[in-house]
C-alpha cells in the first residue's frame, strides 16, 4: 500500500492488515502516553481544500500519535487564493520534502491527479462524490468491534446515495468484507446507473427495518432541497428519516450509524441519535486508530508490499513453468527434502 | 518472535526447517524451572516483580516462568504481553507489523520488570522493548530472560537469565517454543 485513493484498490489482505493494526493502535490510545515513535522523522501534510473539522483533526491527531510531523495547509491562507494552480501548489509542497499528503477536495479525482505530481504518499480524505476511504475503514472497524465479523451482515444505507462519497466507499468496503448492502432512498437521490454495484436497491425503508443488522443513515444536505430533489425537509423525514417509531422497528441488537455531522430531526431523530444502539461517537473514536493504521501502512511497512509481491512473483512464475517435466523434477527435490527434514524434526 | 521476524525479512517468505533438536520439551521445562529459581534468588520475595512476555514468542515462556514461580514461592507474579513493533528501528527497512495487541494491565512504576523472549539474536527487539517499557512507566529495574541466546548481538545488550546458549551461524534460524528448541534454516 503506497497510497490510499479508493477503497476499491484495497485487497482483502490490505483490509485485514489495517484492521489488525487498528487494534494495536486502539491499545495505544488507552495508555498514559498515547504515542508511539513509529513514524518519527516523517512529515505529513494535511491539504484540505474543502472545510472539514472531524476528518482533519482526526488525521492530525493520528499523525502526531505516530510521532510524525504535521503541516496543516489551509486553503484560506494558501496561495490558491492568489490564483496558484493546484499543480503548482502540490509541486511547491512536494519540493519541501514531505512524505505524505492527505487531500480533501470538492472535485472527484483530485487525489489521483495529485499522486501523479508528487512522490509523496497520497491519502484521500474525501474527493467530491467519489470516495472517502478512511471513513469507510473506520465504519468497518466500528462494526467489527460491535458485530465481531462483518461477513454476512445485512447493512442498509439510507439517504442521498448519489451525492455521497461515503456511500460509494462503504459499498465497496462492506461488500468486499462479505456484507449484504441495500441502498435505500428516493429515486431522485439514487445514482442514475448502479448496474455495476454489488448492492440491492429499495425504495421502502419500513419493510427493511426488522431484518437488518446495521442501519447506516447519510447526512442530507439542504442544498439538495433547493435543487428540487425532494420537496421539504419534513417530507424527507417522514419517508426516509430514522424516526423514533422506525428505530423501534429495528432489532434490539441492531447498530445505527451516521458519518456525521448529523442533522438531528431530519435524517435521524434526536432521541435515536442519543440511544445506545447509535455508535456515532464510537465511529469518531475509531477514526484515530484507523487513520494511524493507514498512515503507518502508507509511510512504514506498507510500501514494501509491492516489493514483497515482486519477490514472490518469480516464485509463482517458476512454479507455473514447472509443468515441463525437467523443471518439475528440479523443484520437487528440495520439496521432498524439506518435507523429510520437517518430519524428522517432529519425530525427535 | 524471531522466526516470524525472519520470515518477514527480505527476501520474504519461507518456512523454518529444523535440522537438529537442541532441547526437548522436558529439557525446556527444566531450563524454565532453573530460570525461575534464578529470578527468585535475584529478586527476594518477588513482591514487586512482574514478567513481561514479548509478543508473541516470549509470552508462553513468561507464562511458564510465572507458573514455576507460583510452584516455588507460592507468589502470583503478574504477566504482561508487550508488542514492540511500533518501537522498532527498522520500520523503514522492512515490513514491520505487530505480532499481537499489547496487553499491559499492570502498573510497572517502581517494579522489577523481567522481559521474557524466546530467542535473543541481534538485540534490536530488546532495544525496542526497553523503549516500549519506558513509555508505560518507570520501572525500578529491567531484567532480561531468554530461552535461547544465539549470539550475534548488534547492540550492547546482555541477558540476565538464559535457558540455553546456542552458538549459531548468522544464516541459521532457531525456533524455540515450550515444546522444544530446534536449530535449522529458513527455506524459501
Amino acid at each position: 500500500m503506497r497510497q490510499l485513493i479508493s477503497t476499491a484498490d484495497l485487497s482483502r489482505a490490505d483490509i485485514d492488515d489495517l484492521m489488525v493494526l487498528a487494534d494495536s493502535f486502539a491499545e495505544v490510545q488507552t495508555r498514559d502516553v498515547p504515542k508511539v515513535p513509529a513514524l518519527r522523522g516523517r512529515t505529513v501534510v494535511l491539504a484540505f481544500f474543502e472545510d472539514s473539522t472531524r476528518t482533519r483533526t482526526s488525521f492530525d491527531l493520528a499523525a502526531r500519535r505516530l510521532s510524525a510531523d504535521v503541516l496543516n495547509f489551509s486553503v484560506a491562507s494558501s496561495a490558491t487564493k492568489k490564483g496558484e494552480s493546484l499543480r503548482d501548489t502540490v509541486e511547491t509542497i512536494n519540493a519541501m520534502g514531505i512524505d505524505a499528503i492527505v487531500v480533501r477536495h470538492r472535485s472527484s479525482g483530485t487525489p489521483i491527479q495529485i499522486s501523479r505530481w508528487t512522490d509523496a504518499a497520497v491519502i484521500n480524505a474525501g474527493d467530491g462524490w467519489h470516495q472517502h476511504p478512511t471513513q469507510a475503514l473506520l465504519d468497518a472497524y466500528t462494526l467489527r468491534q460491535r458485530l465481531g465479523d462483518i461477513d454476512g451482515a445485512k447493512i442498509a444505507i439510507c439517504g442521498d446515495i448519489n451525492h455521497s462519497r461515503v456511500a460509494r466507499s462503504n459499498v465497496d468496503l462492506f461488500t468486499k468484507m462479505g456484507a449484504e448492502v441495500t441502498l435505500v432512498g428516493p429515486q431522485t437521490l439514487m445514482p442514475p446507473d448502479i448496474s455495476g454495484w454489488p448492492v440491492t436497491i429499495s425504495h421502502d425503508l419500513d419493510s427493511l427495518l426488522s431484518e437488518i443488522d446495521v442501519m447506516y443513515m447519510l447526512r442530507i444536505q439542504t442544498e439538495r432541497l433547493s435543487a428540487g430533489l425532494f420537496p421539504t425537509v419534513r417530507e424527507y423525514r417522514s419517508r426516509w428519516g430514522l424516526t423514533v417509531q422506525r428505530a423501534g422497528e429495528l432489532r434490539s441488537d441492531a447498530v445505527i450509524m451516521h458519518p456525521g455531522p448529523m442533522n438531528r430531526g431530519v435524517e435521524i431523530d434526536p432521541e435515536v441519535a442519543s440511544e445506545p444502539r447509535c455508535v456515532v461517537l464510537d465511529q469518531v473514536a475509531s477514526g484515530i486508530p484507523v487513520r494511524m493504521a493507514v498512515l503507518y501502512q502508507v509511510l512504514g511497512p506498507g510500501r514494501f508490499a509491492n516489493e514483497e509481491a515482486a519477490v514472490d512473483r518469480p516464485d509463482v512464475e517458476e512454479s507455473n513453468h514447472s509443468v515441463s517435466p525437467t523443471d518439475g523434477s528440479v523443484e520437487a527435490e528440495p520439496d521432498t527434502k524439506q518435507a523429510m527434514a520437517m518430519k524428522e524434526a517432529s519425530c525427535q | 518472535m524471531a522466526e516470524r521476524e525472519r520470515r518477514r525479512t527480505p527476501p520474504y517468505g519461507g518456512v523454518f526447517v529444523a535440522r537438529s533438536e537442541i532441547l526437548d520439551s522436558a529439557a525446556v521445562r527444566r531450563a524454565i524451572r532453573r530460570m525461575a529459581h534464578e529470578i527468585v534468588e535475584a529478586n527476594e520475595g518477588l513482591l514487586d516483580t512482574v514478567l513481561v512476555g514479548l509478543q508473541t514468542g516470549g509470552v508462553p515462556f513468561a507464562e511458564a516462568i510465572a507458573e514455576s514461580l507460583m510452584e516455588i514461592e507460592g507468589v502470583e507474579v503478574p504477566v504482561g504481553k508487550l508488542d514492540v513493533a511500533f518501537y522498532r528501528d527498522d520500520i523503514n527497512l522492512r515490513p514491520v507489523l505487530p505480532e499481537a495487541v499489547t496487553e499491559m494491565n499492570i502498573d510497572i512504576a517502581r517494579k522489577t520488570v523481567v522481559l521474557v523472549d524466546d530467542v535473543l539474536f541481534t538485540g534490536r527487539t530488546v532495544r525496542a522493548a526497553l523503549d516500549a517499557i519506558v513509555d508505560q512507566g518507570r520501572p525500578r529495574t529491567v531484567q532480561l530472560a531468554v530461552m535461547v541466546d544465539r549470539g550475534h548481538r548488534e547492540l550492547p545488550i546482555r541477558p540476565d537469565y538464559v535457558g540455553k546458549n546456542v552458538p549459531t551461524k548468522r544464516t541459521e534460524a532457531v525456533n524455540a517454543t515450550v515444546l522444544g528448541v530446534d536449530l535449522g534454516e529458513i527455506q524459501r
